[in-house]
């Protein structure tokens, strides 16, 4: 079941990756009819909620501030999960969280666990640790199981396996899981999936989760999901570990009222989440017999001494960034290269996993602010999307073709008459490029009007080579307008 | 009112007969239109590509040029967003306390063509005449930066002759986005083919917009696809009038198997 996981320090870039994904017909397809359904529910239960920009800014300054005073709330979640019976395990990077979790295994003997749905145990790559610890994982959240038992990759935060359709499921189950008789209704596929993960539900131990939020004030961890698996995980095992960002903490019980009404109807397009679990330390016959949080860093601490990258962090992972994305629409996940796919995912990954390995990243949009306009902590993606260009730009060497172009363009804008110099320039340098068209017969000649077009370019060299490959440029007209307003 | 007009180094270079339509149109509604010969580009190329280096000496002499007018108005939604949405920032970067304070007293004088008409002149019916079937691609920056919402509809419906039809998503991108187009020309062209079958279904003669860079790239692809639909400027459409009209078609649209007078 050991499938290599999305690691932007392997993958290729996305335009490389881009040109995979678009040959991909069913799976355009699948991410296309996924996402525009999950955008359709979305819209009903925002629209019927008449202060849900007030929400939102709620949701911002909720998550703005534990940020702002995460220090302060991050020993306050220590303080009172601790006294609630919990063991709380602080991990610097991934490698540290994944050591924790295996040496947790180890030493209550457990040689399987079974998984919550969690991006943070994605990020840290924790099924191949444990597998290489000789510990099985299993993956309980539909998606997830899918994408474990076809040995295929999330590609997307929330609906993991949204790039396949039913009858590739089926498909899956009935190699994985042996039933040749398989229908594929949604029935049907959820009745294999019950029989199948039932079993491990009863047998295994331990769990594993990541969480939605830590509350400090109670030492609570909230765990939403909508397929009872979670809950299951929650419940069954006799010892659960959470592997959590330190980002998740928010100060008061209360601000779930904000987060759960933002979070469900951004995520699935629900009211609420149907299970919304809240666990607080260990009780005696109830839930697990031990519980650890495993408060992991991983670069965290970095992006929130980013003035302007930090409000990455306010995250909720809600992935309604990724279903309004016009280029995740196209792509889907994989090609992002990373476990965070889509915008939010061109933010998070290059900040968190450096930027050396994810360069292309902050180029794989084409800025038109629908993620800001969904998000509901109000994350202005397309800002940082551009600050980190800037970061991209400023680690690049000076004689990058690009950079001697851009920075040469900039030096025709700092004057008018440089500017014109480039504007009689550039119509020369294109006249070789340019097919002029033949004048339709028929057509009148029109008063005061150019009559045909200053023509058509077909083919571009170099960097611009890539619009010439689908569209047409249109040449310069022989006047610019300043040229006409003086003569006027 | 005087009113000065930032043309934007691409319209400049490639669209010059939008120019000549805002003038036409603004002169029509009896003001006075001036043109500071010092301008240039407002930076968002180079802003919005990641070199900042590069964009803050634009903002300096964008404000230079323009900071004693009346009104400034720009036929480029993505330009005046911008400004709107970056200048402030770049101010801070450059760290000037006084090229700040120019910043924000000149900021709302600045108008895109279409909110200069709707919401500084209250006006929606400018006299215009085009009898062609139009649909009109709001580009993101006007719709999402900007909130431009219903204002270029509203202009466009008062058009005489006009046959209007909406754009199946509106609010999706052409896949343009500036650089975007040709560092991920795959996908740019994989959003662009959506946008132009949704501008066919309409069965449009002309597509109009507020923002001739998502033009141009529309262009492109029904250029290259020999379509006969063509993309003008919104002032190009509310300049003509039942008297001029034949002046101010687009010279693209007499192109190939396009619109006719």
């Amino acid at each position: 079941m050991s499938r290599i996981p999305l690691d932007p320090r392997t993958a290729p870039s996305f335009q490389t990756a881009a040109k995979v994904s678009l040959q991909d017909a069913q799976l355009r397809k699948n991410v296309k009819h996924a996402t525009e359904v999950i955008q359709a529910k979305r819209k009903k239960l925002v629209d019927e909620k008449k202060d849900w920009q007030e929400l939102r800014e709620a949701g911002r300054q909720i998550r703005a501030h534990s940020l702002a005073h995460l220090e302060i709330y991050l020993e306050e979640f220590e303080r009172n999960f601790t006294r609630a019976g919990g063991v709380l395990h602080w991990a610097r990077d991934a490698k540290e969280a994944q050591e924790i979790v295996v040496r947790l295994t180890k030493e209550i003997g457990a040689d399987e666990v079974i998984k919550i749905k969690s991006m943070t145990t994605e990020e840290i790559q924790l099924n191949r640790a444990l597998e290489a610890a000789g510990v099985k994982a299993y993956e309980t959240d539909l998606a997830e199981l899918i994408i474990q038992l076809g040995e295929d990759q999330p590609s997307h935060i929330v609906v993991p396996a949204l790039h396949k359709n039913r009858a590739q499921i089926r498909e899956i189950f009935m190699r994985e899981m042996d039933l040749p008789d398989l229908g594929d209704t949604p029935q049907d596929l959820a009745d294999a999936a019950r029989t199948f993960l039932r079993e491990k539900f009863l047998r295994v131990k331990t769990g594993v989760s990541g969480a939605n939020f830590l509350i400090a004030e109670t030492g609570g961890i909230c765990i939403v999901e909508s397929e009872g698996n979670g809950r299951m995980c929650l419940t069954m095992p006799e010892t659960l570990i959470a592997v959590v960002g330190i980002e998740k903490v928010i100060p008061r019980f209360q601000d779930l009222e904000v987060m759960l009404q933002i979070l469900a109807r951004s995520a699935t397009g629900e009211r609420m989440n149907p299970y919304n679990s809240i666990w607080t330390g260990v009780h005696e016959g109830d839930g697990p017999k031990a519980m650890h949080v495993v408060l992991l860093d991983n670069a965290r601490t970095d992006v929130l001494a980013d003035g302007e990258g930090r409000q990455t962090l306010q995250c909720i992972r809600c992935a309604a960034c990724l279903n309004a994305c016009p280029v995740y629409r196209q792509t889907g996940g994989h090609a992002y290269g990373s476990v965070y796919a889509g915008p939010i995912g061109a933010i998070l990954t290059p900040q968190m996993m450096g930027m050396e390995h994810a360069q292309s990243l902050p180029y794989a949009s084409s800025l038109c602010g629908a993620c800001y306009e969904v998000c509901p902590v109000k994350i202005n993606i397309p800002e940082v999307l551009i600050h980190l260009r800037h970061k991209v730009v400023e680690r690049s060497g000076w004689w990058a073709p690009e950079k001697v172009a851009m920075k040469a363009v900039a030096a025709v804008f700092r004057s008018e008459k440089r500017f014109r110099a480039a504007q009689r320039l550039g119509r020369m340098a294109e006249a070789p490029l340019v097919k002029k068209e033949k004048q339709v017969e028929g057509l009148v000649q029109l008063k005061g009007s150019e009559t045909t077009t200053p023509g058509w370019i077909g083919w571009l060299p170099g960097l611009m080579g890539g619009w010439t490959d689908t569209r047409d440029l249109q040449a310069m007209p022989k006047e610019t307008f300043r040229d006409w307003w003086e003569k006027r | 009112m005087k009113v000065a007009l930032f043309i934007t180094c691409y319209n400049d270079t490639l669209f010059p007969a939008t120019g000549k339509a805002v003038v036409e149109v603004l002169e029509r509604l009896g003001h006075t239109v001036e043109f500071p010969v010092g301008q240039t580009c407002c930076g968002q190329m180079h802003w919005n590509t990641g070199y900042q280096d590069e964009a803050l000496p634009l903002l300096e002499r964008f404000v230079t040029q323009f900071e004693h007018c009346e009104a400034v108005v720009i036929p480029s939604s993505s330009c005046v967003a911008m400004m709107r949405d970056h200048y402030v920032l770049m101010a801070e970067k450059i760290g000037d306390p006084q090229l700040m304070e120019r910043v924000k007293t000149l900021l709302p004088r600045v108008w895109e063509f279409s909110e200069f008409l709707t919401k500084k002149l209250g006006l929606t019916d400018v006299g215009a005449y085009y009898p062609h079937r139009v649909t009109y691609h709001a580009s993101c920056h006007g719709l999402r930066s900007l909130h431009l919402g219903d204002g270029p509809m509203l202009l466009l419906r008062s058009v005489k002759g006009i046959d209007l039809v909406e754009i199946a998503n509106l609010d999706r991108c052409c896949g343009f986005g500036g650089t975007f187009a040709v560092k991920n020309a795959d996908v740019s062209s994989a959003m662009l083919a959506e946008k132009t079958l949704a501008i066919l279904d309409t069965g449009a003669e002309t597509c109009a917009g507020a923002d001739n860079s998502c033009l141009m790239h529309i262009q492109g692809a029904l250029h290259r696809q020999r379509t006969g639909v063509a993309t003008m400027h919104l002032a190009e459409i509310l300049a003509g009038t039942e008297e001029t009209h034949q002046c101010f078609v687009h010279p693209k649209a007499i192109d190939g198997t396009g619109v006719r007078v």
